[in-house]
């Protein structure tokens, strides 16, 4: 299967680069949400959940997720769970903004972001490695 | 599949010369005890400490908390394919020492949560601050991974809860209690005229840090599969989950699922309760659509009237939740969520991060975003240097004086999916 992943996370970035397609994105969380938004209206098909992870969106500042490579006809579903997911990261960020963490927390949210990507991609490429 | 379930009630644990339980007081060999749970190479240090109800200690963070169980006859062993061998579970006779607990504690990945109060307001919150906790706090070999760090800490807690559970293999138990679930043509003969429930029971299965596993499968590897809920009580479900402490499901919820509970009181008198569909919460968009859809056709296939669905976390499974929910609602039958909200401080904002009209009957557990502040402690067991970064916890979280102000995300089982905690709402 051929998909695009949309992340702000460096690991993800380092470690799929030369295998899959990725777009890196210097922002933060919510404005990867938006990003994938955005993709979605052009007609690519949302295919991990936005909101993986108990982490909550003000606390992690990482977040990848993965749409498909090739457009098509508007997904509503796909539309449906992006903007109710940018919905709940905006309801989370009202509350408090996240902080500025040290590295080794900032590695830790880095490698569960990754981790989860990664339990989705193993499961996307099962038979499409 | 009958199970009785003995139950042997303790009143106090303290440390002794060997392992045992006399008068209900649990005594524990703590060198056996070590002995018996160590050994992992990933881990450089073990230690034991005791924490009753009352007494001015806070646990955090907490991993796991588990009831020591001992398979006393009928087939396999408690935790099968964990611990035990893959032999079906769920008959014959299990002990299991109640009002105790295993509890792991210690640091995996630096903002995890999950905070066990054992007096104040914050008790009020965990329903295991009523329990003598064995906590558990080991430490990791430098440069460990966190992956390794989880799955050791697990072992050693099922290991410890093992240990401790085999004292009750030859104690009379203070009370036996029969659960039964016929095959469902038979049960469906004896009882013609209930309406058949059956139990959807979600689990966090997305990856690192939020994993559950079934006779030791990795549940995010499993399409839904049909279980006998007594299977349960024996530890064919244990959680390899430690972040999301509110409304995650440790090992213990499994073991002491509170919606089986139910459902076994109503069996036979207003419902046939014929048995658990157990489905999992995964990240890839297209695993939830297989998963509903199979929830949803092992309902119809079961002939269910009604179906009780919990969720275990916040936000991706919000989406599985309302998949199984709409997908089993279709097939006629009739449907009832279990969940919890994260409806902003105050409680007026959307509490799900998904929805659906077929969602017309809802449970919930509590607002995770609420607000407490938990007082010092004179002792703590574990570590608070990550208060601040725990969920639910923000800079300035843990104050000078070891005050804690926190949303109740952060508190073990406070909100918990099943009902196991003590929050819920009236009215419809």
């Amino acid at each position: 299967m051929k998909f695009t992943i949309i992340t702000n996370n460096t690991k993800v970035s380092q470690k799929y680069n030369n295998k899959y397609c990725v777009k890196f994105m210097e922002n933060d969380y919510l404005d990867v949400l938006i990003f994938v938004r955005n993709k979605i209206h052009e007609g690519h098909e949302l295919l991990t959940h936005p909101l993986s992870g108990s982490v909550k969106p003000n606390e992690t500042p990482y977040k990848s997720v993965i749409i498909s490579k090739t457009k098509e006809k508007l997904d509503t579903k796909s539309l449906a769970i992006i903007e109710e997911s940018i919905i709940t990261a905006k309801k989370f960020i009202s509350i408090k903004t996240p902080k500025k963490w040290n590295n080794n927390i900032l590695e830790d949210f880095m490698e569960i972001d990754f981790e989860l990507l990664n339990s989705g991609i193993e499961s996307m490429t099962q038979f499409n490695k | 599949m009958r199970l009785e379930l003995g139950k042997v009630f303790i009143n106090d644990v303290k440390f002794g010369d060997s392992t045992k339980v006399e008068n209900g007081v649990l005594y524990v060999n703590k060198d056996e005890m070590l002995k018996e749970i160590g050994g992992d190479e990933n881990i450089k240090n073990i230690d034991i400490e005791l924490a009753h109800p009352g007494e001015e200690i806070r646990i955090t963070p907490v991993k796991d908390v588990i009831e020591p169980r001992v398979k006393v006859e009928g087939q396999g062993e408690i935790f099968p394919g964990v611990l035990g061998k893959v032999d079906t579970v769920g008959s014959g006779r299990t002990h299991a020492l109640k009002n105790v607990a295993v509890v792991t504690a210690g640091k995996i990945v630096g903002f995890q949560e999950g905070i066990i109060d054992m007096t104040g307001p914050g008790a009020e919150y965990t329903p295991f601050s009523k329990l003598h906790n064995i906590v558990v706090v080991a430490d990791p070999v430098d440069g460990l991974k966190q992956y390794e760090h989880e799955a050791a800490v697990r072992m050693i807690g099922f290991k410890a809860a093992k240990y401790l559970g085999e004292v009750a293999r030859n104690i009379e138990p203070d009370e036996v209690k029969v659960y039964e679930t016929e095959p469902i043509l038979e049960s469906v003969k004896k009882y013609p005229d209930l309406p058949k429930v059956g139990y959807v029971y979600m689990l966090q299965t997305q990856g690192l840090l939020h994993d559950t596993y079934v006779y030791g499968v990795d549940a995010k590897k499993i399409v839904p599969t049909i279980l006998y809920p007594t299977e349960m009580m024996d530890g064919a479900i244990v959680s390899g989950n430690c972040v999301s402490a509110c409304d995650k499901n440790p090992t213990y919820v499994h073991l002491n699922n509170g919606i089986i509970e139910d459902l076994y009181e109503k069996h036979g008198k207003e419902i046939n309760f014929v048995g658990v569909i157990a489905t999992n919460e995964t990240v890839y968009l297209a695993d939830k659509e297989r998963s509903s859809n199979w929830t949803a056709k092992l309902a119809k296939f079961l002939g269910l009237d009604g179906a009780i669905v919990s969720q275990e976390g916040f936000g991706n499974p919000d989406t599985d939740l309302i998949m199984n929910c709409k997908k089993i609602e279709n097939e006629g039958i009739k449907t009832v969520i279990v969940t919890d909200e994260y409806a902003g401080r105050d409680g007026s904002s959307q509490s799900l991060a998904d929805a659906d009209p077929k969602a017309d009957a809802v449970v919930t557990n509590g607002n995770a975003n609420e607000t407490i502040i938990l007082p010092p402690m004179k002792k703590i067991i574990g570590t608070t240097d990550y208060v601040d970064k725990v969920a639910g916890g923000f800079d300035g979280s843990l104050r000078k004086d070891g005050s804690i102000e926190v949303e109740i995300q952060a508190i073990t089982g406070a909100t918990n999916e099943t009902g196991f905690g003590k929050l819920s709402s009236k009215g419809f």
